[in-house]
């Protein structure tokens, strides 16, 4: 399975199954479906195949043997039109151990903030404001480790509403952890995601110190900030906000954090909020698509998809230009790991939701992620007693690329892994279906990531 | 070769053999928390 695509000037082709990208001149473009459909019937003779190929103009014979001969040579080289091979390990997976890795530990079911598009409904998550207690912490935390097999590296998210209105559980839960490490042989890595309005000098010193990762939430613009992240009252939160964000990257020495922000259908002209992001001093930045019901305004329809593909050219073009005026900007959408990714196991079985990443609410019950949280069909079990509702959790082993009919014959299919489970459940009932408009963009800004790839090895 | 220039990728293929250690990052613990973004992700044996 092959995926063709030409942007920015560059022909790129995609070898699915092997992972190879190939950036070929027009020739090798126009010519590469007549010699797939050759090679599925066996025809690997280049003679035969060229006899089958309707001539490109512009090119000589000789062009088209040489190329034919060079697409002949990637397919022996097991770099072109390889086939799947990877389908029969999905049965292992049905039945892998069950570890868990990772906790999103919602350590405040509270927020300071009212943000307009906030899943968590400003940090409830359809039941009662709660901040977690020390004691249900450190017993996540045992309950991680008691479960995580021979896994080393386990990390924990300590997520919200909004941590910073827990904090000196955070720092108490972050020195239980350390005190954990060496006795059971694990290393764990914090993160925390923030709105900032908290955060101060001291707070700042201790993420800089245990975090290796923190999420700030900022959208771009003040108007376009403001309209969604407003304070309860009201009032914008970005005048607050932006110079506690700024002060603390640099003190992160602009390392190991994301600003991250969320468009809507207001401002589908997003690309000026990455580059204002960009602009305020951030290297490091993540701006996703709201994941809205239909019924709100600022949810992205269907008839909005051509202006924001558009949108993620625009985006590519002007990070490009950046990155060659020697400003580069780290789009978290646009990264992508050809060489180090991750291993086809990994790209088969996806986030890991239900199974190795489990999310714990304050009082202790855990779920398959952040967002199940609340959704009573969903709930797993507790920190105390473990996962006693197997059922779920064997649903979300069996959720992987292969259990999903929509990725069968999508390119995309290793690189998001069949995407979000809960995307998936909120719009469609189940969690091997996928959010299509989501898909839509996925693709776009994996074939966007790739061209600037294509764009940086010239 | 004259009309194709391969990037450097790495094989899933080959990676299928020494794969599935699980000591990786969770997807959703990085930046995104609503979506899916494995592939930018990185192998914890090829970063060492």
């Amino acid at each position: 399975m092959i995926h063709r695509y030409c942007n920015h000037g560059f022909y790129i082709v995609l070898d699915v199954n092997s992972g190879s990208v190939h950036v070929v001149d027009r020739l090798v473009y126009e010519l590469l479906p007549a010699v797939e459909e050759a090679v599925l019937k066996n025809v690997t003779e280049v003679s035969e195949i060229m006899r089958r190929l309707r001539p490109i103009e512009g090119f000589s014979e000789e062009d088209h043997r040489e190329a034919v001969e060079e697409i002949l040579a990637l397919k022996d080289a097991g770099m072109l039109f390889t086939e799947d091979i990877y389908q029969d390990q999905v049965f292992d997976f049905q039945n892998r151990q069950s570890v868990v890795k990772a906790l999103c530990l919602h350590i405040a079911h509270d927020c300071n903030l009212a943000c307009g598009y906030c899943f968590a409904e400003e940090g409830e998550y359809h039941g009662r404001r709660a901040l977690m207690s020390l004691e249900t912490g450190k017993r996540a935390l045992d309950f991680l480790v008691e479960h995580s097999g021979s896994r080393v590296n386990l990390e924990v998210d300590f997520f919200g509403g909004e941590p910073l209105m827990n904090f000196e559980v955070v720092k108490e839960l972050v020195a239980y952890g350390r005190s954990l490490e060496e006795p059971r042989h694990k290393k764990f890595r914090f993160t925390l995601t923030t709105n900032g309005v908290l955060l101060n000098d001291e707070i700042a010193e201790f993420l800089n110190r245990e975090m290796s990762n923190v999420v700030l939430s900022l959208d771009g613009r003040q108007e376009v900030n403001d309209r969604m992240r407003p304070f309860r009252g009201g009032q914008g939160s970005y005048e607050r906000i932006v110079p506690k964000f700024q002060k603390l990257v640099k003190s992160r020495g602009q390392k190991d954090y994301y600003v991250r922000g969320t468009f809507t259908r207001h401002n589908l002209d997003f690309t000026k909020d990455v580059l204002h992001l960009a602009d305020l001093g951030f290297e490091q930045i993540s701006v996703e698509p709201v994941v809205a019901p239909k019924t709100e305004a600022y949810a992205i329809r269907e008839e909005d998809v051509p202006q924001i593909l558009e949108e993620y050219d625009k985006l590519a073009d002007a990070l490009l230009e950046r990155k060659k005026a020697g400003k580069p900007v780290h789009f978290f959408h646009f990264m992508i790991d050809l060489e180090g990714g991750p291993c086809v196991t990994k790209r088969l079985s996806g986030c890991g939701s239900g199974t190795e990443y489990l999310a714990v609410t304050p009082w202790g019950d855990l779920y398959p992620c952040h967002q199940f949280v609340g959704q009573e069909r969903f709930l797993m079990g507790n920190v105390y007693d473990g996962v006693v509702n197997t059922r779920i959790r064997d649903e979300f082993k069996r959720c992987n690329v292969y259990a999903k009919e929509k990725c069968r014959d999508c390119f995309a299919k290793f690189y998001c892994s069949g995407g979000c489970a809960a995307n998936a459940w909120n719009f469609h009932g189940d969690i091997n279906d996928a959010w299509d408009i989501g898909c839509e963009l996925q693709r776009k800004r994996i074939e966007c990531a790739i061209m600037i790839k294509a764009a940086l090895a010239e | 070769m004259k009309h194709i220039k391969t990037l450097n990728t790495r094989n899933l293929k080959e990676s299928m053999k020494a794969g599935g250690c699980g000591e990786c990052q969770t997807s959703c613990q990085s930046a995104c928390k609503t979506s899916c973004t494995v592939g930018n992700q990185s192998c914890e044996k090829i970063g060492k």
